[in-house]
């Protein structure tokens, strides 16, 4: 009962983007993926969301398939991914985005509930149901990604370096949130992040991926403990 | 004084019929980023069908119901079987660029044959929902007839329920979030291509009413909803193809420009007033009227 990542191996084009990836994480944990620009990370949440192929492997949420699946599949089986960047449109207001992520279960009361839930976790996103997205900060867009995403009601949550382009105390709050949010609701994430030292610090266990592949998984506390790794992928 | 307030109505009915054309492309534009030059197909063949009910029926409004319904299948199956299989095919480089648009030009030519097969091509005259003559106050006639405000109130009932059906439905909701960004749209777990068939839908019914708005004014024949397409165009490129305000805007001011080369001027220069009008914008405010500093692009 978990998600298994078995040998996956995903390409761009003639470029080899990741290879041979295995990992897995138990229901409720929290894992970090850790790595620098380039190591593939983003493409591996891409490839688990149903936004990219894979060229071969696979990968199982609670003994299923989900390689092969649209997003909006996976969407419905649980699966909620952040994209990079805060995923939010900007073009429609705070309250629309979020009204967005529960569109597909068709009930209205049900998403009310949710975004009344969503509320109570982030209540400056209540401040500014009827504001257009745009005119979020970066903080607030990013709380607005992950609050959609969770009107949805995911079971795992796959999100995207949501430390991007952050101010370090806000940076701070996102993961504290994060880490709160996920205990509450007894989510299991998949937090992929540069930020490697605040990640690994509420993470369970870590994945470090360097050049497509990975090169050390394992608890997160003797991950950043490690001499070596620290040295030559955590950059501290 | 008289003189201006008749143009400016007038334009307006013009315009509005031109509203539903730009509508309808900018519907397609926005979620599928394809121009569809077959929008003129697709309404000419649904105002066939509406002609052929209107005809029998005695009834104008069972006729555009019925090309309402006939528009709206064309367009969801121009979607469902030609885009779609186009999309899978051509994913990358100039292919994916040129070959929705040159597929868009072979189903009009496809749909006109059909059309001509079908009906011929000989012109077909349609019982108008209301007098073309215009409306008479004691001893003056003037040009704006019951015809015109029947026109101008048939799309403003269009566009309310639109507006009603973009701004305060979830459908609605759907369809804008999978034209800004598919992919968020699609993580949020909308089902784009789906919503994406919806629009075309959509944009194939207003295009039966505007082929069956000026088919109450003129003859139907296999081309004559051409003109229909090339002022929709322009009036969607004054509006800036992306929004659907900018489309109904373009089209009244277009329609209103129009009408008064036409009533001032003379009528061998509305087309070089429509042409003028488009290159002035594409020069001047490239992303359209509705442009603010900051645009989206494609």
């Amino acid at each position: 009962m978990s998600l298994v990542v078995s040998n996956l191996s995903v390409s761009h084009g003639a470029i080899s983007a990741l290879r041979g990836i295995d990992f897995s994480v138990e229901v409720g944990q929290l894992a970090a993926v850790i790595g620098a620009n380039g190591a593939g990370k983003t493409t591996l949440l891409r490839t688990l969301s149903g936004l990219k192929d894979a060229i071969s492997g696979n990968a199982t949420w609670k003994d299923r398939e989900i390689l092969g699946k649209r997003p909006d599949e996976l969407v419905r089986r649980g699966i909620s991914h952040v994209s990079e960047g805060k995923s939010v449109i900007p073009e429609l207001s705070v309250k629309e985005n979020l009204i967005l992520g529960g569109i597909w279960r068709g009930k209205k009361s049900d998403t009310a509930e949710a975004i009344n839930e969503v509320v109570e976790l982030f209540p400056r996103l209540g401040e500014r149901m009827s504001q257009s997205a745009n005119t979020l900060s970066g903080g607030e867009r990013q709380m607005l990604a992950i609050g959609r995403a969770l009107v949805s009601r995911p079971k795992l949550l796959l999100l995207d370096e949501p430390s991007l382009g952050l101010a370090p105390i806000v940076i701070e709050q996102i993961f504290q949130t994060i880490d709160q949010l996920r205990h509450r609701l007894g989510l299991t994430v998949l937090l992929v992040e540069q930020n490697a030292m605040s990640a690994l610090e509420i993470a369970d266990i870590g994945v470090i991926i360097n050049l497509g592949e990975v090169v050390a998984t394992g608890p997160a506390n003797e991950l950043i403990n490690d001499p070596a790794l620290r040295a030559a992928y955590l950059g501290y | 004084m008289q003189k201006a307030l008749e143009t400016l109505l007038i334009g307006l009915s013009t315009g509005s019929i031109y509203a539903l054309m730009s509508l309808a492309l900018v519907l397609v534009w926005r979620s599928t980023r394809v121009i569809n030059f077959a929008q003129a197909g697709q309404a000419m063949f649904s105002t066939y069908i509406g002609f052929e009910i209107a005809t029998r029926s005695q009834i104008f409004w069972l006729g555009l119901l019925f090309a309402i319904v006939a528009g709206a299948l064309l367009g969801a199956g121009v979607d469902y079987f030609f885009m779609r299989v186009l999309f899978k095919h051509a994913n990358s480089g100039p292919a994916l660029v040129v070959a929705p648009v040159i597929a868009t030009l072979g189903l009009l030519g496809l749909i006109r044959s059909i059309v001509g097969l079908t009906w011929g091509g000989e012109f077909k005259s349609l019982t108008a929902p209301a007098s073309k003559n215009g409306f008479t106050f004691g001893e003056v006639t003037i040009p704006f007839s019951p015809l015109d405000s029947l026109t101008i109130i048939t799309v403003a009932v269009i566009l309310i329920i639109l507006a009603l059906l973009f701004q305060r439905t979830n459908l609605g909701l759907a369809l804008r979030a999978s034209a800004y960004s598919p992919e968020i749209a699609q993580l949020a777990g909308i089902r784009t291509a789906r919503t994406r068939t919806i629009g075309w839908a959509i944009a194939g019914g207003v295009g039966g009413v505007a082929g069956m708005l000026v088919t109450s004014y003129n003859f139907l024949t296999p081309y004559s909803l051409d003109l229909l397409l090339v002022f929709g165009f322009i009036a969607a490129v004054i509006g800036g193809l992306e929004s659907m305000v900018g489309a109904v805007i373009g089209a009244l001011v277009l329609g209103i420009g129009l009408t008064i080369i036409l009533n001032y001027v003379g009528t061998s220069l509305v087309f070089i007033g429509g042409f003028s009008v488009l290159l002035l914008v594409l020069l001047i405010k490239p992303d359209g009227i509705m442009a603010r500093g900051k645009v989206r692009r494609g």
